[in-house]
């Protein structure tokens, strides 16, 4: 049944038929072609800005809010309008408890700071805080260890601190673990050093220090300066903003209508945007992708209805010489099939280029804005099977059309 | 070699129809050679596509080497043309971005001959209408004459006992189909059956065998003394 694909003249004639109609077989080939090429382009270049996007918010909890005090707008229970409103360590047990899906609160202090280390110095962000904080935010360190619990019971002058001061401070390759450093004229050890990340919510991490530390050397009692709180996967984490809100609201006597007593700031909203947006492309390249396949295969059938009718005397004179409409079928067929095949693999090597291609001029760097671009095999090859198929299904169409009418018919045709 | 009895054929024009062919009875043996005449649009054409199977009758009985021909499939038809029957058109008909020599190895192409014992055969062929130093140039290369040898060539590639010829010599000057002529006796000498269609009288004469179609009809068949081509080339 299939001997005849390997038999060198079906090639021959195949071969023969194609390069005597250039431009036709070119323009077919052009749409193929474009629509593998787009599809990968897109498909890959989507991946790439998913991937980007990963890398930037990948060491966020990404459904976590954010609290801080404010100053109210609305008097409320004998209280003046314009109150700063603190917020302050007991509330923290009072969210955990009352708020429906929460995994961790985590409140945070933070304070300018003059850090000097020898004679070089420089004003920095530090924050109190606790081990938690790294389940809320990857800390990505470099050297060292981020604050533990000891150092927590212990209010142990220790500090954690950003690439960014190692920078300023210490000389290129020096050792900063086990070093001290000065902040505000006290001296902490260093036991861990950071690498920031490519996105920050709020000010720049300098400086980490045990929140009990913080609280001791600043005199800060029981206040806090701002507070994360991050939900169970399977909660709304917009709810838990609502429901921590209202708590807090009544733990500060703030009238549950103010809408300045608390600044807020959901993290898991803003992702949601990017998310949603990055599905949304996700399916216009998908439907821009198969709709140019599909307009290629439309493309190829065209041409290939009016290569036939073109080529109606010739199949008169082939019929004529002895040839049975199968075997004219099945060469259409066998061009088709040639020709999309071909195509498509051009398109698939073209489009790994410009996949290259946007990888070496967007893909390099921690900031890159398309990371690692790429495309699945299996979606490039089911894109093409599909597109074989359908076009060797539309090659049938002049297929029979010419071999449906008598051969003097085809003959008589000019 | 073929008997036609009572064939008919008309064409639809509009909601009328035109009818051709009104009771054809044609006989032809093995070894003739038979001119087809009668004024332009007398039905000629029309006559010899119906024994080359690339048009069918409408009524009327038609036998080709004792095979009836009626409502074969395509395939079957296909077949026949291929063993059966050599086509040499006015305008040639060859293909124009195969060489000579892929134009006379095409019939053998769909005997399914293998392509080394084709092309051989087919320089054979071409060899013997004289065209073996054209074998690699295109249609569009040749001149008028090279064309119709060429055609002559592949009718005869698949040895066929029938050879069907509509108006050979129409489209070339009087020297040239004089030419062609002289070589289609020659091939009517080998033996081989020859139908051909002209308007005429000179090429018609160097036939052995005149039918004279008017009015759907034939007129006249009648045996003719072939006049030889050779002696005017
Ligand atoms: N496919 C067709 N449809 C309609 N009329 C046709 C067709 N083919 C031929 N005819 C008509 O039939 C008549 C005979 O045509 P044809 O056999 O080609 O004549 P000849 O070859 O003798 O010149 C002509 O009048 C022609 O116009
Ligand atoms: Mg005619």
């Amino acid at each position: 049944m299939f001997k005849f694909l390997f038999d060198r003249d079906t090639w021959q004639e195949v071969f023969d038929s194609l390069s005597k109609n250039k431009l036709r077989s070119a323009l077919t080939m052009v749409g193929v072609w474009w629509g593998i090429l787009l599809l990968i382009g897109l498909l890959g270049s989507a991946r790439g800005l998913e991937n980007s996007f990963n890398r930037l918010f990948g060491d966020f909890a990404t459904n976590s809010v954010f609290f801080m005090g404010s100053t109210t707008s609305m008097p409320f229970k004998g209280f003046q309008e314009g109150r700063r409103v603190q917020l302050k360590i007991p509330d923290i047990k009072k969210v955990e408890e009352n708020v429906e899906g929460i995994e961790f609160v985590v409140p945070r202090n933070m304070n300018l700071g003059t850090v000097n280390r020898n004679l070089l110095s420089g004003t920095f962000n530090v924050f109190g805080d606790f081990p938690t904080l790294d389940e809320v935010q990857k800390k990505k360190l470099i050297h060292g260890r981020f604050i533990n619990q000891n150092d927590i019971d212990n209010r142990k002058k220790v500090a954690v601190i950003s690439k960014n001061i190692y920078e300023q401070l210490f000389e290129k390759d020096e050792q900063a673990v086990g070093t001290r450093i000065e902040i505000n004229n006290i001296s902490y050890m260093v036991i861990g050093l950071f690498d920031v990340g490519n996105v920050n919510f709020g000010p720049s991490e300098d400086v980490h220090i045990p929140f009990t530390t913080f609280q001791q050397v600043y005199n800060q009692g029981d206040k806090i300066g701002f507070m994360m709180i991050t939900g169970k996967p399977e909660y709304d984490i917009t709810q838990i903003q609502k429901d921590t809100e209202l708590i807090l609201k009544n733990l500060n006597n703030v009238h549950p209508e103010d809408t300045r007593g608390f600044r807020s700031f959901n993290l898991g909203k803003e992702f949601g945007k990017i998310t949603g947006f990055l599905t949304g492309m996700q399916f216009l390249t998908w439907f821009v992708g198969i709709a140019t396949l599909i307009a290629g295969v439309f493309a190829i059938g065209n041409i290939l209805l009016i290569t036939v009718k073109e080529r109606t005397k010739e199949i008169g004179v082939r019929r004529a010489l002895g040839a049975t409409p199968f075997e004219i079928k099945r060469q259409i067929v066998v061009e088709a099939v040639f020709l999309t095949l071909v195509a498509g693999i051009l398109g698939i090597i073209t489009g790994g280029w410009i996949l290259i291609l946007l990888d070496h001029f967007f893909g390099q760097g921690d900031d890159a804005a398309i990371v690692n671009a790429s495309v699945s095999i299996g979606v490039v090859f089911i894109a093409l099977i599909i597109l074989v198929i359908l076009g060797s299904l539309i090659g049938l169409i002049p297929a029979f059309k010419a071999t449906s009418i008598k051969p003097i018919e085809a003959l008589r045709e000019e | 070699m073929l008997k036609i009895n009572q064939l008919h054929k008309s064409y639809p024009i509009g909601d009328s129809s035109l009818h051709v062919l009104k009771g054809i009875d044609l006989t032809v043996d093995e070894g003739e050679m038979v001119a087809i005449m009668g004024s332009s649009g007398s039905g000629k054409s029309t006559l010899l596509n119906i024994i080359g199977m690339l048009d069918e009758a409408d009524e009327g009985e038609y036998i080709l080497d004792g095979l009836p021909i009626k409502n074969l499939t395509e395939k079957k038809a296909a077949v026949y043309r291929n063993k059966f029957l050599g086509f040499i058109f006015q305008s040639f008909n060859l293909i124009n971005y195969k060489t000579a020599l892929e134009n006379v190895a095409l019939p053998l192409y769909y005997q399914g001959m293998k392509r080394k014992e084709r092309l051989e055969k087919a320089l054979f062929h071409l060899e013997k209408v004289g065209l073996a130093n054209w074998s690699h140039h295109l249609p569009k290369e040749l001149s008028g004459g090279q064309k119709q040898r060429v055609a002559i060539a592949r009718a005869l590639a698949a040895n066929p006992k029938l050879l069907l010829a509509d108006e050979p010599t129409g489209a070339l000057d009087t020297k040239t189909s004089y030419d062609i002529m002289a070589f289609i006796q020659q091939l009517n000498d080998e033996g081989k059956t020859i139908l051909m269609v002209t308007h005429e009288e000179d090429i018609a004469n160097m036939c052995k065998r005149i039918v004279r179609l008017r009015d759907g009809v034939i007129m006249e068949d009648k045996k003719v003394e072939q006049v030889r081509a050779e002696q005017y080339v």
